[in-house]
């Protein structure tokens, strides 16, 4: 009875696996397939991997993404850390709607957050270019014909690079806060009187005293503010504008036609962000069993 | 002689209206060992960091050799903190943790440049302080790996390499055990008087404060009740409050019927205290140790004994007279329900004038086993903490 119950038990987890991860193995597996076909195996070559290095496009969207997605953690990183503390030095009044606020774009639909952000830079890039822009360079114009003097003319702006940017940098920021504010609150506080009362200004004090406190939180939050960022499709596909991610990219040729280089640099994608959690959980369980090491050696 | 260095004038602390500190006047001598005595939340760590600079009173002025330092950060001042629970860096080494004062360059007073030491002078003034602190030996050893009397010397090594004038201790010895208390308390005393420089310490325990200080500081409720040396707090107390909180009394109500009289439970008493009114109503503050067992018969009142505790030096004994149950601790064995009577010299009378504290303390009516538990200073560090708490 037990033991049929057991194995009930072990074949539906078994289902639960193959659900989750059947789809994943079997993309991993015909990306190195050498011919064409998603269902039929020729034998394995790197024939995908090998076209997917020589597709141009491809190659920008790697680049792209790579580069949006250093430069967010960068930032959120550092303004992240800076906001965090401070939230921290705050009133609680204060502190906690703001912390609601920060946690808005963490909890939100992609896709709400996506279509508010497009329409909102949509109405700033128009009201750039119909406002500013027209005007000043009518301006210019204008002086160009009567006095024939000239200036410089303002750039027109459109979505871009810029806004995809940002974009990132809106959903980067709460993470690296959320990751920040604990430890910060774990942190004893006096330890930044301590800091100011041996001489310490109170940057010093951040610089030799907070930033090592709170370092574990800083690095997990950056870490994962690159996975956000490195996978995001739904909000960078309404933001990038002219633009193009790996995730836009990889959809648009889906799109055209499913081709097993698909397959390819799905694949790459997911050993990245594997990898990329991997670091996460073994940096939090080492931290852990840190904490967990009696403070007092007695 | 004894020169002035730092001075607290009128100063008052509130916090969101509610005041902390009320109107505290105090000057603190150089190379004195100054302690601030008083229960939880009374205001002594408050004073104690308006001193380093970690808050800023409501109103009123600190003065520092003379100067005002309202508004100089805390890293100006030449003072250095021990911290309640030490506040050590746990990034650093023990080493690294002594060295942290002096690795932030300073302004050099002629040429207004940043300075740093060099490393040479930071190796042995940390090698001195660790030989001071008896470390040696310790510097690589994190600070997780170090006991808390351990701790403790490091947090007092890594103030004191600063060569500050004056050192301020918050509590520092609340998270030790008795023995290691005993210990550094007299290792305190030693390094204080090796160094020479000015100790500020706050405490809740009366026995640490009247054992280290040259001057002990007793506050309540935001309020100096009184300044004096230990002696003097001990013997001469000013009100019901500091009489119970410094030591065991029994508190009286008496009548002040001449100068060197007082009248307690109908009976006259020779005392030494004197300039009060004719007939004044008062305190009067009997200690334990000051009275004699005497026979029935000879005492000058006389009572039945009802609780009878062994204290190992000497037997705290209860005895009821009329009513009222004093505390006497005395070497003689005198079983519970015998009838005793008692002696009081002159100088074991101590008469106060009635304040806001009289009819609260002295009584030993509510005796029970609990009393031993609630006098035990050693039990209170959490409310100490919850009180540094408040005071944020």
């Amino acid at each position: 009875m037990r033991k049929t119950r057991r194995a009930g038990s072990r074949a539906f987890m078994g289902l639960v696996f193959l659900f989750l991860y059947a789809p994943i193995l079997l993309l991993i597996i015909f990306s190195f397939n050498a011919g064409g076909s998603n269902v039929v195996w020729e034998g394995f070559s790197l024939r995908w991997y090998q076209e997917l290095f020589q597709d141009q496009r491809m190659m920008n969207a790697v680049y792209t993404t790579l580069l949006v997605s250093v430069l967010a953690t960068a930032i959120s990183t550092v303004v992240g850390t800076l906001t965090s503390v401070g939230l921290y030095g705050m009133k609680k009044r204060w502190r906690e709607p703001i912390l609601s606020v920060n946690n808005i774009p963490v909890m939100n639909a992609d896709i709400v957050t996506g279509v508010s952000l497009c329409i909102f830079f949509v109405a700033v890039i128009a009201g750039w270019n119909d406002l500013v822009v027209d005007g000043w360079n009518g301006f210019v114009t204008f002086l160009e014909e009567n006095f024939r003097r000239t200036l410089p003319r303002m750039p027109e702006l459109k979505m871009g690079f810029l806004t995809l940017l940002l974009a990132h940098l809106s959903f980067d920021i709460p993470y690296v806060i959320l990751n920040v504010l604990p430890k910060l609150r774990q942190m004893d506080n006096s330890l930044v009187d301590a800091a100011q009362d041996l001489g310490c200004t109170w940057p010093q004090a951040f610089r030799k005293v907070i930033v090592p406190e709170i370092k574990p939180g800083i690095v997990t939050g950056a870490l994962i503010a690159f996975t956000m960022s490195i996978d995001d499709f739904v909000i960078s596909y309404f933001t990038a504008g002219s633009t193009s991610t790996l995730s836009i990219e990889i959809y648009s040729m889906v799109r055209r036609r499913v081709s097993p280089e698909l397959n390819a640099v799905s694949t790459l994608l997911f050993v990245v962000v594997l990898a990329l959690l991997i670091i996460i959980n073994v940096r939090e369980a080492r931290q852990e069993k840190r904490a967990s090491l009696p403070l007092d050696g007695r | 002689m004894a020169k002035e260095l730092i001075r607290l004038e009128n100063c008052t602390m509130a916090f969101d209206g509610e005041v902390v500190l009320d109107n505290i006047n105090l000057y603190i001598n150089d190379h004195e060992f100054l302690t601030l005595l008083g229960p939880s939340g009374c205001g002594k760590t408050t004073t104690l960091r308006i001193i380093g600079g970690f808050q800023t009173p409501t109103s009123g002025t600190v003065f520092f050799d003379g100067v005002r330092i309202n508004d100089v950060p805390p890293h100006k001042r030449a003072v250095n903190t021990v911290f309640q629970k030490y506040a050590l860096f746990p990034h650093l080494n023990v080493f690294e943790n002594i060295a942290f004062g002096l690795r932030i360059p300073k302004a050099d007073p002629e040429n207004k440049k940043k300075v740093k030491l060099p490393e040479q002078e930071i190796r042995s003034r940390v090698m001195e302080m660790l030989e001071i602190v008896n470390l040696k030996g310790f510097e690589k050893r994190r600070i997780n790996q170090l006991s808390g009397g351990q701790q403790q010397r490091v947090a007092i090594a890594r103030a004191l390499v600063n060569q500050p004038k004056v050192l301020l201790l918050d509590e520092p010895l609340g998270a030790l055990d008795l023995k290691l208390r005993k210990d550094m308390q007299n290792e305190l005393k030693r390094i204080q008087q090796t160094m020479g420089i000015t100790f500020i310490y706050v405490t809740h325990d009366q026995e640490e404060a009247l054992s280290m200080s040259d001057t002990v500081v007793v506050m309540d409720k935001g309020r100096i009740q009184q300044i004096g040396t230990p002696e003097d707090i001990y013997n001469e107390p000013k009100n019901a409050f500091v009489a119970d909180f410094i030591g065991e009394s029994n508190i009286l109500d008496g009548i002040m019927r001449a100068d060197g009289v007082v009248e307690i439970f109908n009976r006259r008493f020779q005392c030494l205290d004197g300039g009060f009114e004719k007939d004044e109503a008062v305190d009067v503050v009997i200690r334990p140790e000051d009275v004699d067992i005497v026979p029935e018969d000879q005492g000058q009142l006389k009572g039945t004994v009802t609780n009878l505790t062994f204290k190992g030096v000497h037997y705290d004994t209860i005895v009821d007279f009329y009513g009222f149950k004093w505390l006497i601790q005395t070497t003689d064995y005198c079983p519970v329900g015998s009838r005793i009577g008692i002696k009081i010299d002159p100088d074991g009378i101590h008469v106060m004038k009635k304040s806001q504290y009289s009819g609260m303390f002295g009584d030993y009516s509510s005796y029970s086993e609990e009393y031993d538990e609630i006098s035990d200073a050693t039990l209170v560090p959490e409310e100490a903490e919850e009180e540094a708490h408040y005071e944020e």
